[in-house]
C-alpha cells in the first residue's frame, strides 16, 4: 500500500519534471514536423546515404552511381549549411533480400538525412516502404521499374522518387528503335523475374505488337543461371529476327555468349538495355556481344549539354577511368536535388544548430520543379519521377573493356 | 471382419499414393501435350538432350565429392560448392597468363591441360585444409557440429576469395581450339561441350577404377563400411579420411576448370548454384554411392534441359526456364518422400542404417 502511494508519486513528479523540461525545448525548436525532426549540432556532420549495389556482379552499377554522388559531394565543397556532408552507405546487392537489409541498416541510424538509391528496381520494391517507415526519404538514380512510381503505388512509397527515366520511355524507344531501323517483325523476349526486365520486357511488348510486330516467345530465367543453351533453344524454335533480353550483366553474358552457339541464332540481332550497359558486360560477354544494341540514357554531348563535359573531366581526373554504367549523371542530379531541398527546409536555431522535418524534406523534394541537372530539367510529379528522360540506342563496335566510351563504342545510332 | 490390405493403409500412406499419382498424371499430360503440339523438331530435343548431358556430367564430377565424405564420414561438406569454386578461380589466372602470352592457341592441348592441373591441385589444397582445419577436430562431437562448421568454412571460402580477388566477376579467355562444333554421328555438338561429356566420363572411369582395383580403394570401401573394424584390420583411417577429401577435391577442381570452359565467367559465388545442384544430384542417386552420383548428376542434368519443355510446355505454363530449379528441386523433395535412399540407394555402406 505504502509501496504503491510511493510509485504514484514517483510517477507523478517524473511527468511533472519531463514536461517542464520538454515545454522550453519545443518553444525554442524553429521546426515542428509530424514524422520527426532531426537536429545536427553545429559543426557535426550532416549525413547522407546510399544503398547501391557495390559489390557482386553488378557492383560497375553501384560504384558508378556513388561516383556520381561523391562528385556532387565534391562540387559542394563538401558542406551543406555548414555542416561536412558525410556519406555513408549499404551495398544493397540487386536483389529483393538486400534491398531490405540495406534499407533496415539505413532506417535504424536516426543520424540520416535522406537515402540515395536504391540501384536495382528488385531492392526498392521492399526496400524503400522500410525507408519511409522511419520517416527516410529515398531517390533513386537507377529505378526504372514502371510499377515503382505507378499511381496505384500505394502510401507506403509516398517517401520515394527517382531521377532515373520510367522504363514506359525506355521500352517504347527500344521496340520503335526495333521496328524502324534494323525493321525485325519477330522478336523473342527473356526476363529474369526481377521487376525491372519483367516491367520493360512488359512495355517493349506491348509497343511493339501495336507497331505490328509479332513475339515469337516470352521466356523467363533466373539471374543466378549459367546454361542458356535450352532456353535458347526453345526460342529458336519460334525463328525470331531479334531476342531482346533487358537483364543483368552475368546472366546477360552468357545468353549473349551462348546464343551464337545455338543451332537457328547465328544470325539472331541481340538487343539489351541499360542494366548491361557497362564495360563489365563486355568481359562477361566476350567477342559474341559485337554489334548488339542496347538502349540506355542518352550521354552524348548533344543531349547533356557542357556541364557534363566539366562532369566527365572531374571523374576522369578523380578516378582515372571512365564512367562504369550509364547511371553517374542521374546519381549527381539525385544529391544535388536533395542537397538544395535540404537548404530550402532546414532552419538554424540560436546556438547554430540545424533542424530538418522529415515531411518537410520529403515535400520540398516531390515539389522540385525546372531543376537544372546534369540530365536535364528535373519536375517531380506527385508520383515521384522527376526524370527529364533522354533515351539513346548503342550499338557496340569492339569487345574491349579497355575501348569503351558510349558514344564512340559502343556507337549511338538512335536517335 | 477380415483386415485386407487396403485398410492397413494409413491417412499418410494414401495421401502419398495420391500424390504420386497426381504427379504421374501432371508429368504425362504435360509430356503428351507438347509432344502432340509438336512446335520442337527433333533435331531440338537431341540438342536439348546434349547441352543437358554437359551439365550433367559437371554436377556429376561435383556430386562425386559430396557422396564420398558422406560415405566415408556420414557428414555432408556443405562447402564442397566453394572447392569447386576456389578451383575454377585461381585457374583463372593461369589461364589468363597462357593467353596473354598466346601460348594457349599456340600449344592449346599442353596450355589447357596445365590449367586443369591448377585447378585440380588448388582444389585438392583447399579441401586438405578443411579437413584439417574444420573438420578433423570434430570429429568426435555430435554429427550436427561439423555440419556447421562445414557451412562456416563455406562462407569463409566465400569472403576469402572476394577480399582476395574482388567481388566483381572475371571472363575465361577462349580457347581457339574449343571454338566451333564437330559433327558426331550426325548431330553438330559445341566442341566445348564434347570436351566436357569425355572428361567427366574418364574421370569418373578413373575414379571408379581407382576405389574398386587399387589398396587404397579397397581402404575406403573398408572405412566406409565399418570404421571401426576397418581400424582393428590396420586400415590407417586417417589416411583413408585425407585420401578421400582429396579425390573429391580433384574432381571438384576438374568439374569447376570444365564449367569455366563453357560458362567462362568466374566469381566468388559461383561455387553456391552448382553445390547445391550437386549434393540434389548425389541425394538423387543415393547418397553415399559412386555410381549414383554420376547417375543422378546425369539425370538431373538432362532434367534441368528437357524437363522444362518436355513437362510444364505442354500444361501451358509461360515461359517455362524460370521454373527450371523448381523442377531440380521438386525431384529432391520426391526422392525424399518416395526414396530415400536414392535411385540406385546407398550400396557402399548397407550395414548402417
Amino acid at each position: 500500500m505504502k509501496r504503491a502511494k510511493f510509485l504514484g508519486v514517483a510517477v507523478l513528479l517524473v511527468s511533472a519534471f519531463c514536461y517542464f523540461a520538454a515545454l522550453p525545448a519545443a518553444a525554442q525548436a524553429p521546426v515542428t514536423d509530424p514524422i520527426g525532426v532531426l537536429k545536427i549540432a553545429k559543426g557535426r556532420p550532416l549525413t547522407i546515404a546510399y544503398w547501391f549495389v557495390v559489390a557482386g556482379p553488378d557492383a560497375s552499377l553501384g560504384i558508378d552511381t556513388r561516383r556520381g554522388v561523391e562528385i556532387a559531394i565534391d562540387d559542394k565543397g563538401g558542406k551543406l549549411l555548414g555542416h561536412p556532408i558525410k556519406l555513408i552507405g549499404e551495398d544493397s546487392a540487386c536483389n529483393a533480400e538486400g534491398g531490405v537489409t540495406a534499407a533496415t541498416k539505413l532506417a535504424a541510424n536516426p543520424a540520416i538525412v535522406a537515402a540515395i538509391g536504391s540501384n536495382c528496381s528488385s531492392e526498392a520494391v521492399p526496400g524503400a516502404p522500410i525507408l519511409w517507415k522511419a520517416g527516410l526519404v529515398t531517390v533513386s538514380p537507377s529505378n526504372t521499374a514502371p510499377k515503382l512510381t505507378a499511381p496505384d503505388r500505394g502510401p507506403t512509397y509516398d517517401g520515394y522518387l527517382r531521377t532515373a527515366h520510367n522504363d514506359k520511355v525506355q521500352g517504347r524507344v527500344a521496340a520503335e528503335f526495333a521496328r524502324k531501323v534494323p525493321k525485325v517483325s519477330k522478336v523473342a523476349t527473356i526476363h529474369d523475374g526481377s521487376p525491372y526486365a519483367e516491367g520493360l520486357v512488359g512495355v517493349f511488348v506491348e509497343t511493339f505488337k501495336k507497331l505490328g510486330g509479332t513475339i515469337t516467345s516470352q521466356e523467363a530465367v533466373s539471374p543466378t543461371d549459367a546454361d542458356m543453351r535450352p532456353v535458347l533453344t526453345k526460342i529458336a524454335a519460334g525463328k525470331p529476327e531479334l531476342i531482346y533480353y533487358p537483364i543483368f550483366i552475368a546472366a546477360g553474358g552468357h545468353v549473349t555468349r551462348q546464343a551464337r552457339e545455338v543451332a537457328g541464332l547465328a544470325t539472331v540481332k541481340l538487343m539489351g538495355a541499360d542494366g548491361m550497359f557497362s564495360p563489365d558486360f563486355l568481359k562477361a560477354a566476350g567477342n559474341a556481344s559485337v554489334g548488339m544494341y542496347h538502349s540506355s540514357p542518352d550521354l552524348s554531348p548533344e543531349a547533356l549539354g557542357p556541364a557534363y563535359k566539366t562532369f566527365l573531366d572531374k571523374h576522369q581526373k578523380k578516378y582515372g577511368e571512365k564512367p562504369l554504367a550509364p547511371f553517374h549523371p542521374h546519381a549527381y542530379d539525385a544529391a544535388m536535388m536533395i542537397f538544395a531541398a535540404i537548404e530550402k527546409v532546414a532552419k538554424k536555431d540560436a546556438a547554430g544548430d540545424t533542424h530538418i522535418g522529415r515531411k518537410a524534406l520529403r515535400d520540398a523534394l516531390f515539389a522540385t520543379k525546372g531543376f537544372k541537372g546534369l540530365t536535364g530539367t528535373l519536375t517531380c510529379d506527385k508520383h515521384g519521377d522527376c526524370a527529364d528522360p533522354k533515351i539513346a540506342v548503342y550499338q557496340l563496335e569492339s569487345a574491349d573493356p579497355a575501348k569503351w566510351d558510349p558514344g564512340k563504342n559502343p556507337r549511338k545510332i538512335h536517335p | 471382419m477380415q483386415p485386407t490390405w487396403l485398410w492397413k493403409l494409413s491417412f499418410v500412406d494414401l495421401s502419398l499414393w495420391a500424390f504420386r499419382a497426381a504427379v504421374m498424371v501432371l508429368v504425362a499430360w504435360g509430356t503428351v501435350g507438347t509432344l502432340a503440339a509438336a512446335t520442337y523438331s527433333g533435331e531440338t530435343w537431341i540438342e536439348l538432350f546434349v547441352f543437358g548431358l554437359s551439365q550433367g556430367s559437371v554436377y556429376a564430377l561435383i556430386a562425386l565429392g559430396y557422396t564420398m565424405v558422406y560415405g566415408i564420414l556420414r557428414m555432408i561438406n556443405f562447402a564442397h560448392g566453394e572447392v569447386f569454386m576456389s578451383g575454377a578461380y585461381t585457374a583463372y589466372f593461369v589461364a589468363e597468363a597462357l593467353a596473354s602470352t598466346g601460348a594457349l592457341n599456340r600449344n592449346p592441348i599442353p596450355s589447357l591441360l596445365a590449367v586443369l592441373a591448377v585447378s585440380m591441385a588448388t582444389s585438392t589444397l583447399v579441401a586438405l585444409l578443411l579437413e584439417r582445419i574444420a573438420y578433423r577436430p570434430l570429429w568426435r562431437a555430435p554429427r550436427l557440429v561439423p555440419l556447421i562448421s562445414a557451412i562456416g568454412a563455406s562462407f569463409f571460402l566465400q569472403y576469402a576469395f572476394r577480399g582476395l580477388y574482388g567481388s566483381g566477376f572475371k571472363a575465361y579467355p577462349e580457347a581457339e581450339i574449343l571454338r566451333g562444333k564437330w559433327i558426331i554421328a550426325g548431330v553438330s555438338v559445341l566442341r566445348s561441350q564434347a570436351v566436357v561429356v569425355v572428361a567427366a566420363v574418364l574421370m569418373m572411369l578413373g575414379l571408379y577404377a581407382f576405389v574398386m582395383r587399387t589398396r587404397t580403394g579397397t581402404a575406403m570401401r573398408a572405412v566406409s563400411e565399418d570404421r571401426e573394424v576397418a581400424a582393428l584390420m590396420g586400415i590407417d583411417v586417417d589416411r583413408v579420411i585425407v585420401v578421400t577429401f582429396a579425390v573429391g577435391a580433384a574432381m571438384a577442381g576438374a568439374a569447376g576448370f570444365l564449367y569455366a570452359l563453357v560458362f567462362k565467367q568466374v566469381h566468388f559465388f559461383m561455387g553456391f548454384v552448382p553445390g547445391i545442384k550437386a549434393f540434389t544430384a548425389a541425394v538423387l542417386g543415393g547418397i553415399g554411392n559412386i555410381p549414383g552420383a554420376m547417375l543422378g548428376g546425369l539425370f538431373l542434368g538432362l532434367f534441368e534441359s528437357v524437363g522444362p519443355i518436355l513437362i510444364l510446355d505442354g500444361l501451358g505454363i509461360v515461359a517455362p526456364y524460370q521454373l527450371k530449379d523448381v523442377i531440380t528441386f521438386t525431384m529432391l523433395v520426391m526422392v525424399l518422400i518416395f526414396r530415400p535412399s536414392g535411385i540406385l540407394g546407398e550400396r557402399l555402406a548397407v550395414k548402417k542404417a
